[in-house]
């Protein structure tokens, strides 16, 4: 079977700034893989690489077996993708926008439904400009499911969610990889990676320092333990 | 195994939502349509300014349209793209089946159809007062509205790509009003001295002038028309050369 991602001895240099050093990993379809790593490991270069937004300096990086770099219509329609900054257009409203992302695809999944499920119904009304952190990251992460897509790349899905709307995504997330999706996500809390995934890739200075299921990084010591181990380690 | 519509479809969704957008903001619709609307009546109703032999509807309403395509193609364009800059929405959409090429084919016919709603209700009102083009001047004057588009359009994703959302914002306005007193409304040839060459060679009197020698002498007017064209190619090569699509 072909894997959701596979990445090749990326490096990725901006300016003075080596945000990719030659890393390495792979995740599984049918599965969720938290790449965890503290601020400035690599982890959103990684996601611009695997979207086709940021193209690595060297190496290689394959998403369903694609080059995501210029790769066509039919890979993106696949490819499932929450950005960091969301990418919400700030005068529209949830349902009118959601309706047109999934106007782009041929089987999306039903907006009513998806909305329901991620409550956005309760702030259909609401444009993005006035949402809060929380409803913003819901409505992202329903613009990155609405296609049905093979293959989640969520960068930080749960980043400013309360409670409640943590474990709503991280339920959406384990049913999508339940039913054979592959889910990346990026992560700088090993209490979601520890709660929701099923392989782990530490990142730290641009390199991978530990890869594989969650209980073969967190081994003895615990997860976070090891994850501090492994990130705060000697200076690269 | 999940597939997307097929390009036009994209591209027509795309535009369609952009659209909507124009059309739905309160302040975009001021620019695209209020304001072109009162420049017409007043301009035809008011004696001054002098607006020489023509009939003046035929002169204002000329006008009014020309300052219709700055609106939507440039202040309305530069505008919504600078802010979706700004907040990820270009890059999340070229993330998206549609894509940065189905991404700019969408803003160019939502564009359009915006245009031609202007067209529709500045026509209309100008037939009211009394407006009745040069027949001869209708496919002239259809040329002169797209290449002003487009020359228009390319300079707002120039202005859009490379300077920040608050100040696309304000130079976007500001370039409006100028533009509007260089050649727009107004023939160049009425404006004093020095600013009557250099609103001809700007691309706000090449647009005015070129939809007045159209629809008021029924003239192909391919002094403008060249004027336009070198700064819509300008323009272009800046926004191929500039644009970031992150910001």
């Amino acid at each position: 079977m072909t894997d959701a991602v596979v990445v090749r001895d990326v490096r990725r240099v901006f300016g003075p700034v080596t945000a990719l050093d030659g890393a390495s990993w792979e995740a599984p379809l049918g599965a969720v893989t938290a790449v965890l790593g503290p601020n400035g490991a690599g982890k959103s270069t990684t996601v611009d690489c695997l979207v086709g937004l940021d193209r690595p300096g060297s190496g290689t990086v394959r998403v369903l077996g694609t080059d995501p770099w210029h790769a066509d219509a039919g890979h993106r329609a696949r490819v499932g993708v929450m950005l960091q900054d969301g990418g919400l257009p700030t005068t529209s409203r949830p349902l009118p926008l959601l309706h047109h992302l999934a106007a782009l695809h041929r089987d999306p999944w039903p907006v009513e439904d998806l909305a329901r499920r991620l409550g956005i119904d309760g702030f259909a009304r609401t444009t993005v400009r006035r949402m809060s952190g929380g409803q913003r990251q819901r409505i992202a992460l329903a613009a990155a499911l609405v296609g049905r897509p093979d293959v989640l790349l969520l960068d930080e899905p749960s980043a400013g969610l309360d409670p409640h709307g943590r474990r709503e995504v991280w339920r959406l997330v384990r049913e999508e990889a339940d039913r054979g999706v592959g889910v990346v996500l990026t992560t700088h809390s090993f209490e979601e990676a520890e709660r929701v995934a099923d392989g782990v890739v530490v990142l730290a200075g641009g390199r991978v320092v530990a890869a594989g299921t969650v209980a073969d990084v967190a081994g003895t010591e615990g997860l976070e333990t090891t994850y501090f181990r492994l990130t705060e380690g000697p200076p690269r | 195994m999940t597939r997307p519509v097929p390009p036009g479809a994209r591209v027509r969704a795309q535009a369609a939502f952009e659209a909507r957008m124009l059309l739905g903001n309160g302040e975009q619709l001021l620019v695209s349509l209020v304001l072109p609307a009162l420049a017409l009546v007043g301009l035809t109703l008011a004696s001054v300014p002098d607006l020489g032999a023509a009939c003046r509807v035929d002169v204002a309403t000329a006008g009014a349209l020309a300052l219709a395509v700055v609106s939507t193609a440039f202040t309305g364009q530069a505008i919504a793209t600078g802010f979706d800059r700004r907040a990820g929405v270009l890059r999340l959409l070229g993330t998206t089946p549609l894509g940065r090429g189905g991404l700019l084919g969408g803003k160019a016919l939502a564009v359009l159809a915006v245009l031609a709603v202007q067209v529709a209700v500045l026509g209309a009102l100008g037939l009211a007062l009394g407006w009745r083009p040069q027949p001869a001047g209708l496919l002239p004057a259809l040329l002169t509205l797209l290449l002003g588009a487009g020359s228009f359009a390319a300079l707002a994703l120039l202005l859009a790509g490379t300077v920040r959302a608050e100040g696309v914002l304000a130079v976007a306005n500001l370039v409006w009003v100028l533009l509007l007193g260089l050649g727009l409304l107004l023939p160049t040839s009425s404006l004093p001295g020095p600013l009557s060459a250099l609103a001809a060679a700007l691309p706000s009197g090449a647009l005015g002038d070129a939809v007045r020698a159209a629809l008021v002498d029924g003239a192909w007017p391919w002094g403008p028309w060249v004027v336009l064209l070198v700064w819509g190619t300008a323009g272009t090569a800046g926004a191929v050369r500039w644009f970031r699509w992150s910001g």
